[in-house]
């Protein structure tokens, strides 16, 4: 900070004013894509039709019907989001303690590149496929097992079936994630506090996971806002059957439902207020994870 | 140890099987169109499809210029963020993290506001000021990953000494950039291109809203009128993501060998 402040005035010079041109094009892009599109949202969103400054659209959110998606939203992000970062942490644990091959750990960093960015909709064809009610494992368990799943209530179109789906790329996505924390931790404060005397649970207790919680915690953010945005692997999934708060979104911009672009705004907005939460908390215990983590 | 060997093949084991029994579903679904055993006629059906080979071209076509539009907008505010203006370095980091922050779908909401037919700019209105408008958005998407990718390769090689270099012999900063830059960030530049091909190739939301006709809402009308053929599709994506890794990781060792470690 303090560099750029005493090189101030060499800014100005004719050269410097050249290499501006260097990044012009790049404010140039992300004004016109990025910013100045999310700032029409925000803005709209405190507008009313008339453009003046008003309350009434984020009032609007808590209408019973867009309350409750919003509900599911969360409720649906958070549960895979502690989900995936429980179920990523035992699998990156297995691969960095647990004395597997070496080959092992490896393709199943590989695998989990892979599988984190295979969202979206080929991912929902993949599961109605192996959970659907003539899929891969429906039919296996009804065949083997006698186990018929949609007598038992399930369905691959609901709440529970998307959550499954989604993950399929959380899991992996904390496995890259925690991975390098856990191989961060030294094997000598393993070796100092067994010298102290300490249990396996002890040292897990108050060594590693205070060391390793700010990246626990800020991957569950991270998951969190993850699953909150996508939409692609919902909408194939479910159709629109399913009202979470992307789905809506989606549905009011594309004029499906009653048409008030301002209530699209103000989801918009809410959407952005929660995934920035979320991201703003990841980035936070991010740079506080890596004081102990090298 | 032995216990803790026994828990570790245990996570491998059951985690193996959630993640491996969904892509064994998906490809014994798209073999079983026939009745009679298995085929491949869901394969010979979607490859064969018109339809589908214009929005497969068309999304390939896509994704390639986004990469290409990525690296020009990239490469040199990387370069010259790192070289001239380090003070700059927060603020385009931050702005290059926002489209994971910001939803896709709210982007493209934005876009539709801004750019629609009564505006200053009536992008939507055209066949082409669509297309453009879709290609800067997943230039937008990819950006996280290319400029991520792009600054570690910059870190690695010594560009002010290089730019001096160059320019002691005369070249101009275009020429620094295409000639001495980027061939040393070249590895660094796939892994973001590969990425970002296999971000856009399948890409739903964007293309859906702004009603272009590419491979993702493809894949999704298929899912809703046809029961085998979303199989066959999900095979083929799951195919060009593995590619895409795949390729990184292959291009990623070769530069560990190629390059002389500081």
């Amino acid at each position: 900070m303090t560099t750029s402040a005493a090189s101030l005035p060499a800014v100005l010079r004719p050269r410097q004013v050249l290499n501006w041109f260097g990044v012009a094009p790049f404010f140039l892009f992300a004004t016109l894509f990025l910013i100045l599109p999310t700032l029409n949202i925000v803005i709209g969103a405190f507008r009313n039709a008339e453009g003046q400054a008003t309350l009434e659209n984020l009032g609007k959110l808590f209408s019973p019907s867009i309350r409750a998606a919003f509900w599911i939203s969360i409720e649906l992000s958070l549960l895979t989001a502690v989900l995936g970062c429980l179920f990523g942490f035992f699998i990156a644990a297995a691969i960095t303690l647990g004395d597997l091959p070496r080959l092992l750990r490896n393709a199943i960093l590989t695998f989990s590149g892979v599988a984190s960015n295979f969202a979206g909709v080929p991912l929902a064809f993949a599961f109605i496929a192996t959970l659907g009610r003539l899929g891969f494992v429906t039919l296996l368990l009804r065949h083997w097992f006698g186990i018929n799943l949609y007598g038992s209530g399930f369905n691959i179109v609901s709440f529970l079936g998307l959550a499954l789906t989604y993950l399929y790329f959380q899991i992996p996505l904390m496995v890259l994630i925690i991975t390098p924390a856990l191989e961060g931790l030294r094997r000598e404060w393993r070796e100092a506090a067994e010298s102290l005397g300490a249990s396996g649970f002890q040292y897990w207790r108050m060594v590693a996971l205070p060391v390793l919680w700010p990246s626990l915690l800020g991957t569950l953010a991270l998951l969190f806002a993850n699953a909150f945005g996508a939409v692609a692997t919902a909408i194939a999934l479910t159709g629109s059957s399913l009202s979470i708060a992307p789905i809506v979104l989606f549905a009011q911009i594309r004029g499906d439902v009653l048409n008030d672009p301002h209530l699209g705004y103000a989801i918009a907005f809410a959407m952005i207020v929660l995934t920035a939460i979320a991201n703003g908390i990841y980035i936070l215990l991010r740079m506080r994870a890596e004081r102990w983590v090298k | 140890m032995t216990g803790k060997r026994l828990w570790s093949w245990l996570a491998v084991v059951l985690g193996g099987l959630y993640f491996l029994l969904p892509l064994v579903g998906m490809f014994d679904f798209s073999l079983r169109m026939q009745r009679d055993g298995y085929s491949f006629e869901a394969y010979r059906i979607v490859l064969t499809d018109a339809q589908f080979q214009q929005t497969f071209g068309y999304s390939v076509g896509l994704a390639l210029l986004t990469i290409v539009l990525g690296i020009l907008i990239v490469v040199p505010t990387a370069y010259f963020v790192r070289l001239r203006f380090p003070g700059l370095r927060p603020i385009v980091e931050f702005i290059t993290l926002l489209p994971l922050v910001i939803p896709p779908i709210v982007i493209v909401f934005g876009y539709i506001r801004i750019y629609n037919t009564s505006s200053i700019l009536p992008l939507t209105g055209s066949w082409w000021g669509t297309n453009i408008l879709l290609l800067f958005g997943y230039a937008t998407l990819s950006l996280p990953y290319m400029y991520r990718s792009v600054d570690t390769g910059l870190r690695t090689i010594d560009i002010a000494s290089l730019t001096e270099a160059a320019q002691s012999l005369g070249a101009g900063w275009s020429r620094i950039l295409a000639i001495v830059i980027l061939p040393n960030v070249f590895v660094s530049v796939l892994s973001g291109a590969f990425l970002t091909f296999a971000i856009v190739i399948g890409e739903y939301v964007f293309a859906a809203l702004l009603n272009v006709n590419s491979f993702g809402p493809y894949m999704v009308w298929m899912g809703g009128n046809r029961a085998y053929e979303p199989s066959a599709l999900a095979v083929v994506a799951f195919i060009i993501t593995w590619a895409c890794m795949g390729l990184i990781q292959l291009f990623t060792r070769f530069s560990k060998f190629s390059t002389v470690r500081r």
